[in-house]
């Protein structure tokens, strides 16, 4: 099993059927997967707000929604979450590839990287991080599940070691 | 035209064919309620910028219900992306009203870009979209309207604002009234 289609399967079981994507490295295998599946609506956006705002659209649509981007697009986004997803009580899952964390050899990364839980905190947004890739699946299906008790979006944080398998 | 004037023949298309609205930010949103507030509207408080992507998402996942989104020239400058993100999916339920008055008008009519010559029919054509129109005065935009189910409508207004009280209900409830509308399965 590899650490892409644990989280592929995670998104099947849970039955998202609607994803917008902005890539990251450690995104390169699951955003294909995704675009080839015949039962979610995969829309490649430029700006990880614009894919929250077509995800609450989509929600009002009757669909189960997810973001599929990196955390620098957590800090793209945070009008977005509050004053949309918060505001209406619009659920959303956000599986972010957590960049600048524990081996991480882009110095750039390392800000958000550090600031990412810390932000999510702020919004009260909760955040699930899975302890192996074969948490990977069931961490997705608990994010959904408490997107949708909450009305908010939930988070699954995938760390880079996390993608080294 | 005055901004009002648009949204009343828009409102008025979208009644005819059964069309969901996603309205802009500010004003709009409340000159949209006064004019018809009916369980198709939807208000969009907050977010600016994002009324075109959340149309363009709820026509994705309603590929059998017309969905218009007003925006306006401020918020669409704010997220000029959803322009090319439109383009790739170019959904032939939704169609994009920009009403374009060079102004924010809800923070005190600041003046836009397109006030100083950004051209938003060229960045919807240069972004991909085949069907762009202009509609400069009220018969342009009649015409329009009942000529187009999709694609991006720029509509030339004056700045300024109606006169209107604030929308009296709160965001849950705009959402539960517009969704138990939106999601019927059987669109």
């Amino acid at each position: 099993m590899t650490p892409s289609k644990a989280v592929y399967n995670g998104i099947k079981d849970t039955g998202i059927d609607f994803i917008v994507s902005v890539p990251c490295l450690n995104l390169r295998e699951l955003i294909p997967m995704v675009d080839m599946d015949p039962e979610i609506i995969h829309v490649p956006v430029t700006r990880e707000e614009e894919g929250v705002g077509i995800c609450a659209g989509a929600y009002m649509g009757g669909r189960r929604p997810a973001i599929l981007m990196q955390n620098s697009g957590l800090g793209n986004s945070i009008n977005a979450l509050a004053s949309l997803n918060l505001l209406y009580g619009i659920p959303l899952v956000m599986i972010i590839s957590h960049r600048g964390v524990e081996g991480e050899s882009i110095c750039a990364q390392v800000p958000m990287g550090e600031l990412t839980t810390k932000l999510l905190d702020t919004l009260g947004i909760p955040y699930f991080l899975p302890d192996s890739i074969a948490d990977a699946a069931e961490d997705v299906k608990m994010a959904w599940g408490s997107a949708l008790d909450e009305k908010m979006p939930s988070a699954v944080l995938l760390p880079i070691p996390f993608w080294r398998g | 035209m005055k901004r009002m004037d648009a949204i009343r023949e828009i409102s008025g298309k979208a009644v005819q064919s059964d069309a969901l609205i996603v309205c802009n930010i500010g004003i709009p949103c409340k000159e949209l309620c006064n004019i018809r507030d009916t369980d198709s509207n939807f208000y969009m408080l907050g977010s600016m910028g994002l009324a075109s992507s959340i149309g363009l998402g709820l026509a994705l996942s309603r590929p059998h219900r017309k969905v218009i989104t007003i925006d306006g020239d401020g918020s669409v400058l704010m997220n000029l992306g959803s322009l090319a993100t439109i383009a790739t999916q170019a959904p032939e339920n939704y169609l994009l009203v920009i009403i374009d008055n060079g102004s924010y008008g809800s923070t005190g009519d600041q003046p836009t870009a397109t006030a100083k010559g950004a051209d938003l029919v060229q960045l919807a054509r240069g972004a991909g979209n085949s069907l762009v129109r202009e509609a400069c005065d009220h018969q342009q935009l009649g015409q329009a309207l009942q000529d187009m189910d999709h694609g991006i409508l720029v509509v030339k207004a004056e700045p300024g604002n109606a006169d209107v009280p604030n929308i009296a209900m709160c965001p849950e409830d705009i959402l539960r009234r517009f969704m138990s509308g939106s999601c019927q399965p059987s669109d």
